[in-house]
């Protein structure tokens, strides 16, 4: 509620302009929301992950102007999420001439304010990232989460504008997952039965994550039987896609992720509100929940890293496609810090015919044609949006029936990675 | 006692109410050209909200709805104050933002029972001090 908010001195100097304007705008937008929020007082960020750069019209330009035309800075480091252009690779996005001209100035504007032109949505792949129990101002929801799961970071789920309000006032609202007992778990997840093979592979975690976000919408998960050595990019596509379906900001893997060694631990030896088994056949119920055309079909491209992919994941990508000839176009999103770290692989993918996206998605510019669809993806959160955002048809696969269809030209299915009878 | 309706961004407007059946993502859901419900997922998809006072049980959704509403604000195309079931955090940035960048108040209100019906209209009234009211016109 306005009112029941208590600033410091040195908030307070903020507010009444002691540190120029754009602070002073920065600090009023922050404790209005943090006053819509319930909370009681700001606390210390050490980093803020900015998603305002990505354009969706004149008012986020605006807005980026504003602040820094009033000459904010940036107080903490602060990464930038992807945006609308990809500026190394300009050839691939169609975007109206005009609109991208806007895009462009808005994400001049924030790198004018002191933010880090990473332009990725994996800033955990990135060497500096928060460690366990550090506050931070972290926007995306894929990052949002993984912060908060993976590197016991504390992030609420900040977005456009107050991302860059943290950023320049090094301040944040002690509200929601920041506080100890908004972080226990609420609803457990039972993961059991699930082919070795399959659980080597991301989509099964993009499954799982899938079937966790739809059930607990917004309450914390635990996630019993996950294996002890899952990968970060393994929990990235479970966290992505839980974040996608539903609201999760947050989840715990019981013996893996470091504020659950155990059940009692993550919920805090509450009794939780849902108690929920994953099996084989909730899997291939996802796999196709998240899929419009079957097996066979005839397909028009491929989209992977959504999220960017990792390093290792651009080398099992390279492994894959390596001496085969693809039939259809294939689009691989990541990071230009990773694809700066791994040049070698890039010209493996490259040499394969993959085309590389940096400093954007498949999923939210245009990039991909019409003639170029259905999409084969191995990415939940892709094949969740794409119907509804891009009007595309999509399936979902594991990397290698991702890649396995894009050498055929359809869609092919590993009926012993998923125990399809 | 009913709960009280709580203001948690101010200002007032009078309007025709809509009310949605489901809690809607103003990303992907909101068309800021045109003031539509676009999301095909939505039971409502197509109704306008433009200039009306937009009735749900809560928000839903991405973190850049704080920026569509926004946009919506400045394009005319918004709706002209929201009533939620429970406080949203995005929904209210996005009318703050408005407000700041702009001085284009779109009031935000909490009341737990929602009560509204469509089709009616309403003022709603919503203070810096937190208390609001909703009066059939």
């Amino acid at each position: 509620m306005p009112g029941a908010l208590s600033l410091t001195d040195d908030d307070r100097a903020t507010l009444d302009g002691a540190r120029g304007e754009a602070a002073r705008f920065a600090m009023r937008i922050l404790t209005r929301t943090a006053g819509a929020m319930g909370a009681a007082r700001l606390l210390d960020v050490t980093s803020a992950h900015i998603d305002g750069c990505l354009y969706h019209g004149r008012a986020g330009l605006d807005f980026a102007r504003r602040l820094a035309d009033d000459g904010a800075r940036v107080t903490v480091p602060a990464t930038l999420n992807v945006s609308s252009l990809d500026l190394l690779h300009p050839e691939l996005v169609h975007l109206d001439p005009v609109i991208a001209a806007d895009a462009r100035a808005m994400m001049d504007a924030y790198v004018s304010m002191g933010c880090r032109p990473t332009w990725t949505c994996a800033p955990y792949q990135l060497p500096e990232r928060p460690g366990l129990g550090e506050h931070v101002a972290w926007a995306e929801s894929n990052a949002i989460v993984f912060a908060n799961s993976v590197l016991g970071a504390r992030t609420g789920r900040y977005g456009d504008f107050i991302d860059i309000c943290c950023a320049i006032t090094g301040r944040a609202p002690a509200a929601g997952l920041h506080l100890d007992e908004e972080r226990r778990a609420r609803t457990v997840f039972r993961v059991g039965g699930i082919p070795d093979a399959l659980l080597d592979d991301e989509a099964a975690y993009a499954a799982i994550g899938h079937l966790v976000g739809r059930a607990t919408g917004n309450a914390v998960p635990a996630i019993v039987g996950l294996p002890s050595n899952a990968t970060e990019d393994h929990l990235k596509a479970l966290g992505a896609a839980a974040a996608s379906s539903g609201a999760v900001a947050m989840f715990h893997a019981v013996g893996v992720t470091p504020e659950a060694p155990n059940l009692d631990t993550a919920t805090g030896g509450g009794e939780p509100t849902l108690d929920m088994a994953i099996g084989p056949t909730e899997l291939r119920a996802a796999r196709d929940e998240l899929s419009t055309v079957g097996v066979g079909a005839a397909v028009g491209s491929v989209s992977l890293g959504t999220p960017h992919c990792s390093v290792a994941e651009l080398g099992r990508l390279a492994e894959l496609v390596e001496g085969r000839r693809l039939a259809v176009p294939c689009f691989v999103n990541t990071g230009r810090d990773v694809a700066a770290e791994a040049p070698d692989l890039i010209a493996v993918l490259r040499e394969a015919g993959v085309s590389i996206v940096t400093d954007t998605c498949t999923y939210i510019t245009p990039i991909i044609e019409r003639a170029a669809t259905p999409v084969v993806t191995n990415s939940g959160k892709w094949a969740w949006y794409a119907p509804g955002n891009l009007g595309f048809d999509v399936a979902f696969a594991t990397l290698k029936e991702c890649v396995d269809s894009a050498v055929a030209g359809r869609l092919v299915r590993d009926p012993e990675a998923w125990g399809d009878a | 006692m009913p709960e009280p309706v709580r203001a948690i961004v101010p200002g007032v407007a009078t309007g025709e109410v809509v009310v949605l059946d489901e809690p809607l993502s103003f990303w992907g859901g909101l068309d800021p050209e045109t003031g539509r419900l676009i999301d095909t997922h939505h039971p409502q998809a197509g109704v306008t909200l433009m200039g009306r006072v937009l009735a749900m049980p809560s928000g839903r959704g991405s973190s850049s709805s704080s920026y569509v509403l926004a946009e919506a604000i400045r394009a005319g195309t918004a709706p002209i104050a929201v009533v939620l079931g429970e406080a949203d955090a995005i929904v209210a940035l996005g009318a703050i933002v408005a407000a700041e960048l702009y001085g284009i108040e779109v009031p935000v209100v909490v009341t737990p029972a929602l009560d509204l019906v469509s089709g009616r209209i309403v003022t709603v009234r919503a203070r810096a001090d937190g208390r609001a009211e909703i009066e059939l016109v």
